[in-house]
Order: C-alpha cells, then sequence, then structure tokens
C-alpha cells in the first residue's frame, strides 16, 4: 500500500474519529447539533484545551507536568484574592498569569538543572501547590468577587455569538502553533524530546527550552483558572483537581507521543474536542455517569494502541 | 491502515451500544413537559447514592423522566452538566450543589432561561430557588449534644471533631452542638478531621493522648466517628461516640454497639421530597421556599 495515503491517514485519525462521534451523537439527539449547544460545548472545551496545549509542550520535550491543577487552584486563590483586596479584575487575571509562569518556571528548574525525571518533580509541587492553595484560603472558597462587566465576560461571556473562552482558547492555539510550527524555539521544543544528546551536540539550550515548556504551561493553567473563577464567580480551593489527566488525554488522543519529540498542537485541539464532545454528548445522550468514565477510557485506550501501531 | 479502521470502528460501536443502553427508554422527545434534570454533586459517597435512588424511585412511582449527571465533586464540571441539562430541554431541575458559591452562576443560568430550580443538601448563595430541601443541621447538633447530656450527664468533657472547616453542615452541626454544648457540656477539644475516616482516626488519637479523660466524642460525620472508634479502641478507652449522617457502616457499629448513636440524615427521603417537589411545580402548585428533611437519632 502507499506508503504517503497511510500516513496521511494515521494523521487524520483523530479527526475522522471526531466527524464520526459528532455524526454518532447527533443521529441520536437532534439537540446536539443546535448552535447554542455547540457554542455550550466549546465553551467546556476551552479549559481543557488551553492546558493541554501547554502539555503539548511539555510532552514533546519527553516530559510530563501533573501539577496543572494544582497551579490552576493556587494562581486561581491569589487572583481572587487580589480581586477581593480591590485590585483592577483585568490586572488581576495578569497577575494571575504571572503567578502561573513562576510556578511552572519552578517545575521547569528542578527538572532542568535538578535532573528530577518530571513525573516526580511534578507530583511533588503538584502537593506543595494544593498544599499552599489549601493553606492560602484555608480551605474555603474565595467568593463575593466583582461584578466588573468584562472579568465576567471572560468566562460567562460572548462576543459574535461566540464564548469568550473559546476565542481565547483559538487565540493561544493560534499563537502556540506559530511558535511551534515556525519558530526556532519550536524546532528546538521538538529536537529535545527527540534526542537530548544530538540536540545538546547540536548546541541547543536544553535547560532553556526545557523551562520555556514548564513555565508555558504554568501560565496555561493560570489562564484556564482564571476562566473557571469567573465561570463560577469564585475560586475553588479543590479547583482542578484530576485536570492533568484529562490534559494528558487530550494530547496523546491528538497522536502526540508520550515518548517525546513526535506530535503536534493541531492533534491536541482535537483531542480536546474529543473529550469535551463525549462528556457533553453523553450527558445530552442521557447515559449514566458510570458509563461514561469507562467510555473516556476505552477511546484513550484505543488511541494509544493506535499510536503505538505507528512506531 | 487497516487496523486503524478497526480502532475506529470499535469507537464507534462501544459509544453506540453504551449509548444505547443508557437511552433506550430516551425516544427523542426530551423536550416534552416533566422531564427532571438532577445534578448531583458525586456519586462516589453513598449518601448522595441514596439521594439519586430515592429521586429515581420516586421519578419512576410518579411516571416522571428524569437526567441524572454526576459532577464528580469538581464545581466546573457541574457548570457544564447544567448546561447541558438546560440545553438538553429540562422543565425542572434539581442540584444538589458541589459549592454554594460556585453553584450561583449555574441557578441564574437557570433562572435566565425560566426553568425553575430546586436545590438539595447544600444551597447556592445566589440566584431564585424555588424551594430548598435539606437535613435541618443546626437541629441535628442539638440532637447530639443533647444525647450525650442525657446519657453521660451535665459537665461531661467531650471533644468535638469537625468537618472540613467552612463547609455549611460543619458551621451549622457546629453551631447547633454549641447551643446546648455551650451551656451544659465541657467541651474540651475542637479539631478539624475533613469528613475523612483515616484523618478522623489520627485526630481522635491525639486528642485521646492530649486528653485522657474526655468521656465522649461528637464528629460531624460518621466516617470520622468511625475513625474515632478505631482510636478509643488502640486507646483502650471507653468513649461515647456520636456520629451524624446514618450511613450503612454507622448503622451497623450502632448495632455492634461500637458507636452510641448516629444522627441519621434521610438522604433517599431527600431525593423523594425533591422529586414530589419537582412535580408540584411541573403542574405549576406553589411549593414551600424551605422544605426541611426530619433527622433521627438512630441508637442501639
Amino acid at each position: 500500500m502507499n506508503q504517503n495515503i497511510t500516513e496521511t491517514l494515521k494523521k487524520l485519525g483523530p479527526l475522522i474519529g471526531l466527524i464520526a462521534l459528532f455524526i454518532i451523537i447527533a443521529f441520536m439527539n437532534d439537540s446536539f447539533l443546535e448552535f447554542s449547544n455547540l457554542r455550550n460545548l466549546l465553551r467546556q472545551v476551552s479549559i481543557n484545551a488551553i492546558i493541554a496545549f501547554g502539555m503539548t509542550f511539555v510532552i514533546l520535550t519527553s516530559g510530563i507536568d501533573l501539577s496543572v491543577g494544582s497551579i490552576l487552584a493556587l494562581s486561581s486563590a491569589i487572583m481572587a484574592n487580589f480581586i477581593v483586596g480591590g485590585m483592577n479584575p483585568e490586572v488581576a487575571i495578569l497577575a494571575s498569569a504571572g503567578v502561573g509562569i513562576i510556578l511552572g518556571g519552578i517545575n521547569g528548574i528542578v527538572i532542568a538543572y535538578g535532573k528530577v525525571a518530571p513525573f516526580i518533580a511534578t507530583l511533588a509541587t503538584m502537593t506543595i501547590y494544593r498544599g499552599a492553595t489549601l493553606v492560602f484560603t484555608d480551605g474555603n472558597p474565595i467568593s463575593g468577587l466583582t461584578s466588573d462587566p468584562l472579568f465576567h465576560g471572560f468566562g460567562q461571556g460572548d462576543i459574535a455569538g461566540l464564548p469568550v473562552p473559546a476565542i481565547t482558547m483559538f487565540v493561544s492555539f493560534l499563537i502556540l502553533w506559530f511558535v511551534l510550527q515556525k519558530t526556532t524555539l519550536g524546532r528546538q521544543t521538538y529536537a529535545v524530546g527527540g534526542s537530548e544528546k544530538v540536540s545538546y551536540i547540536a548546541g541547543i539550550k536544553i535547560n532553556r527550552v526545557k523551562i520555556f515548556a514548564y513555565a508555558l504551561t504554568g501560565m496555561l493553567s493560570a489562564i484556564a483558572g482564571a476562566i473557571i473563577t469567573s465561570r463560577l464567580n469564585s475560586a475553588q480551593p479543590t479547583a482542578g483537581m484530576g485536570y492533568e489527566l484529562d490534559a494528558i488525554a487530550a494530547v496523546v488522543l491528538g497522536g502526540t507521543s508520550l515518548a517525546g519529540g513526535r506530535g503536534h498542537i493541531v492533534g491536541t485541539l482535537i483531542g480536546a474536542l474529543i473529550i469535551g464532545t463525549l462528556n457533553n454528548g453523553l450527558n445530552i445522550l442521557d447515559v449514566s455517569s458510570f458509563y461514561q468514565q469507562i467510555v473516556k477510557g476505552i477511546v484513550i485506550l484505543l488511541a494509544v494502541l493506535g499510536d503505538r501501531k505507528k512506531a | 491502515m487497516k487496523k486503524l479502521l478497526t480502532v475506529i470502528a470499535a469507537v464507534i460501536l462501544v459509544i453506540g451500544l453504551v449509548a444505547g443502553c443508557g437511552s433506550s427508554n430516551n425516544g427523542g422527545g426530551d423536550k416534552k413537559q416533566g422531564t427532571i434534570g438532577f445534578s448531583v454533586s458525586t456519586l462516589n459517597n453513598p449518601f448522595f447514592v441514596s439521594l439519586k435512588d430515592g429521586v429515581e424511585k420516586q421519578a419512576k412511582e410518579l411516571g416522571l423522566k428524569v437526567k441524572i449527571v454526576d459532577a464528580q465533586n469538581d464545581p466546573a464540571k457541574q457548570a457544564n452538566d447544567i448546561a447541558d441539562l438546560l440545553e438538553s430541554g429540562v422543565s425542572v431541575l434539581i442540584v444538589n450543589p458541589v459549592d454554594s458559591a460556585a453553584i450561583a452562576t449555574s441557578v441564574e443560568a437557570a433562572n435566565a432561561k425560566n426553568i425553575p430550580v430546586i436545590t438539595v443538601d447544600r444551597s447556592t448563595d445566589k440566584g431564585k430557588v424555588v424551594a430548598h430541601i435539606a437535613s435541618d443541621n443546626v437541629k441535628g447538633g442539638e440532637m447530639a449534644a443533647q444525647l450525650i447530656v442525657d446519657k453521660l450527664g451535665n459537665g461531661t468533657k467531650v471533644a468535638e471533631i469537625e468537618g472540613i472547616p467552612g463547609a455549611s453542615a460543619t458551621r451549622e452541626r457546629g453551631q447547633g452542638f454549641h447551643n446546648v454544648a455551650d451551656k451544659s457540656l465541657d467541651v474540651v477539644a475542637k479539631q478539624s478531621a475533613d469528613f475523612d475516616r483515616t484523618k478522623g482516626l489520627n485526630v481522635s488519637t491525639n486528642i485521646l493522648q492530649a486528653n485522657p479523660d474526655v468521656k465522649a466524642i461528637f464528629a460531624h460525620n460518621d466516617e470520622m466517628a468511625l475513625g474515632a472508634i478505631q482510636a478509643a479502641k488502640s486507646a483502650g478507652k471507653q468513649v461515647f461516640i456520636v456520629g451524624f449522617d446514618g450511613t450503612a457502616d454507622a448503622e451497623k457499629a450502632v448495632q455492634d454497639g461500637t458507636l452510641a448513636a448516629t444522627i441519621a440524615q434521610q438522604p433517599e427521603l431527600m431525593g423523594k421530597i425533591a422529586v414530589d417537589t419537582a412535580s408540584k411545580v411541573i403542574k405549576g402548585e406553589t411549593v414551600e421556599s424551605k422544605i426541611p428533611v426530619e433527622l433521627k437519632v438512630v441508637t442501639k
């Protein structure tokens, strides 16, 4: 069989899966394809997708980041505290992104300079950041934030019929796609994951590339946190628990190899859409939540099995 | 490529099958009157499973269709779930919030669509609800303290094991307990164990170590009370332990004589009342805005 066609088909696998999913769910329930539900779906997907974009960079360097949910919670709590303290909410969102960069940067520094395995390093910071969130909030949600329409709109608003979180998602996607495909930094990200030795010989500053990937993921987690905080009009100390798994699942579903060096961010967007469509579609179809988890697990498993065949 | 196609086909098949099973009685008539949407905080806890059972049974009894979504204790997932329910056209929404502050925006979203909301067990900070159905936690706390006074007498040295700090159940049960205890008991220790059995064990062990003369423990839920039983056992002490909730494990411990009592909530009754109320709302009847659900003291 023609090698090129096979390759193309494999690349299109996730997209075919997504389209198939759409057709099945639309066939079984006609309210699924209604415009208002598609908007609703995009709003729901955006949080996981934004985190997963960062996770793509990390996984491409053959790392992993388990601390995204904790970074989300801690940066949201700090942001909410600023807002309650009277800070302009838009400034607070930027401050929160800064906190995300710092927390993610710490991950990167520990991994790059400390030579700690990413799984262990981020497992540790996941626990530390979550603990810090609980200390900071005293275990209570921070509510009574603000009635500022811009902050409100960041999670709940629409511009020209599109939910603002979805716009944030598409804009981050375009920027990150450009960084990954069209810049030296992007090529270096692939190279580091492909082979550190070769990258070193080629003169790539490996540590910088790694720290960038983790700091970026931290920032994106914080932005996702700001969206959640705006949507729920409160910062929750338990926010983001388990989100690392959804983000990793989206990356893997999109065909990025956990071994690093191979994959693309377009796939991650599709992967996040598949997970979001499953969540939304199975709810609309009134499938018991117990079965929903089994379906999600099987889909991820099959995607990884499919990925293995590529190697 | 053949293998890839097989994988895709398998995914489609699985989803089709599961979705088919789950929605066999769906019939596509979602937008008709009389569908109840029920968003439950978690099904990873027997209490809320009983609540869900109560909802399902009563809905079947009354011939109403009910769509159930499980937030898995994540307030953001609950916001998504409720958006999905509103999208699929339910006529009443029963919500058991993960968090009272976070649920407010979802309740307001339902208000904007003119879909009546009933909250169960936990309330919402903002937004309009037609009814709130919950156990009277303050009264339950008072019942627990009164039971200790009745059995062990005035001025008994007692320790209080609190739930998650700031949670409404913690506040209300603690408040009720102190309404009585501050007058007639001697509360020598007060520590949080986050409603968790293992933490309840550790915290009680520490308390019994520091205050060997404690005669009674009131835990804000049964899980922590069951932890306290283990602590008392390893310390070799006879302690009068009172829990809260009335879970199956706790009722068994009461029968075995290891747990003195539990203030039992009735989640299944709560679910039943929620559906009864929803049914009245659908018919356009007026309902009480606050519906307390009875608690009962379970002793041997």
